[in-house]
């Protein structure tokens, strides 16, 4: 298929089929890990299995992969953000037990 | 500039590369804007997850989990087909531009359609919170809690759906209108880059939502 040469990347069909099979059999992994007591680990695998199939879909289906410098630079900004927003939330939460302060 | 690309790329730009490019990064920012928005209802249910684990666990058992895997898989699977839309748009292909953005907009349409079963399985079961709240397991509240962030985050993210559908409508009639080709696909790009944004916040909320308490 000869394309356009403003079109952009066009992604093989392939590929979009190949992470799509990827995201169903993580959702397959990640549903089977729940049945099983792993102990603090669940929580790990679940957001470790969630944060990978979110990579591929950000990397893949929208094409961070194949665009400019930039835009990885703005997914990169937004997480950080996020990880601000919770990181020191929960140096509160996590802490307020950690000293008996009078009067609580 | 060729005549056709003149034909398709705004005047405040030297070409349709600096048009496109410029179109996914505003979409990306809001997408960032979008992010922090439900970041903060995800931090609500770390924050009260953290404090009332149990009840979170026992109040995810009441949701069913075959069917928020079938949704799981139907929204990747409109990903997919979005995906393609996005392909065919770019190639110029009208007939497939059409047939995958009404396959991602049935596929979409079947993902409420089960979480509009699921809500009304949770009302009839008194699960929704407010008056008629009934939860037959300890910690009640606590289990209250997680059926308000339950209702909260999953009724957000099916606002944002309703609204991707609407977008996908118009892209398809645009689209069948032969609007789009190699030079000009911006709007279904961007249109794309909604809907897997709204795909990845469901690939959170599955694993938080429905998993948490299936070991005990």
């Amino acid at each position: 298929m000869k394309t356009h040469p403003h079109t952009g990347p066009v992604v093989p069909v392939g590929v979009y089929v190949a992470v799509f099979a990827a995201l169903l059999i993580l959702t397959a992994m990640t549903t089977a890990a729940a049945f099983h007591d792993l102990g603090p680990m669940n929580n790990v695998v679940a957001l470790g299995i969630a944060a990978l199939k979110a990579t591929l879909v950000v990397l893949f289906f929208m094409h961070v992969r194949y665009g400019t410098r930039l835009i990885p630079l703005v997914v990169a900004a937004g997480l950080f953000w996020l990880v601000i927003l919770i990181a020191l939330s929960l140096t509160d939460y996590l802490t307020r037990g950690w000293l008996g302060v009078p009067g609580r | 500039m060729a005549a056709d690309a003149r034909a398709v790329v705004a005047h405040h730009f030297d070409s349709p590369d600096q048009q496109r490019e410029a179109a996914s990064l505003g979409m990306w920012v809001f997408l960032v804007t979008e992010v922090m928005f439900f970041g903060g209802l995800f931090l609500a249910y770390v924050v009260y997850r953290g404090s009332f684990p149990h009840a979170f666990a026992a109040a995810s058992r009441e949701l069913d989990i075959v069917l928020g895997t079938t949704n799981t898989a139907l929204l990747l699977a409109s990903s997919l087909t979005m995906a393609l839309a996005v392909r065919a748009a770019q190639l110029g292909r009208r007939l497939p531009l059409v047939v995958f953005l009404a396959l991602t907009m049935a596929l979409g349409s079947v993902f409420l359609g089960i979480k509009m079963y699921e809500y009304h399985h949770k009302f009839v079961e008194g699960l929704f919170p407010g008056a008629a709240f009934r939860f037959s397991g300890p910690e009640a509240p606590h289990a209250e809690m997680f059926f308000c962030l339950y209702f909260a985050m999953t009724g957000l993210h099916a606002l944002h759906m309703v609204i991707g559908l609407g977008v996908l409508a118009v892209m398809l009639v645009l689209g069948a209108r032969g609007r789009f080709g190699p030079l000009y696909h911006n709007p279904v790009e961007c249109a794309g880059l909604y809907w897997h944004f709204v795909d990845i916040v469901w690939i959170f909320l599955f694993p938080l939502l429905y998993l948490v308490g299936r070991h005990a």
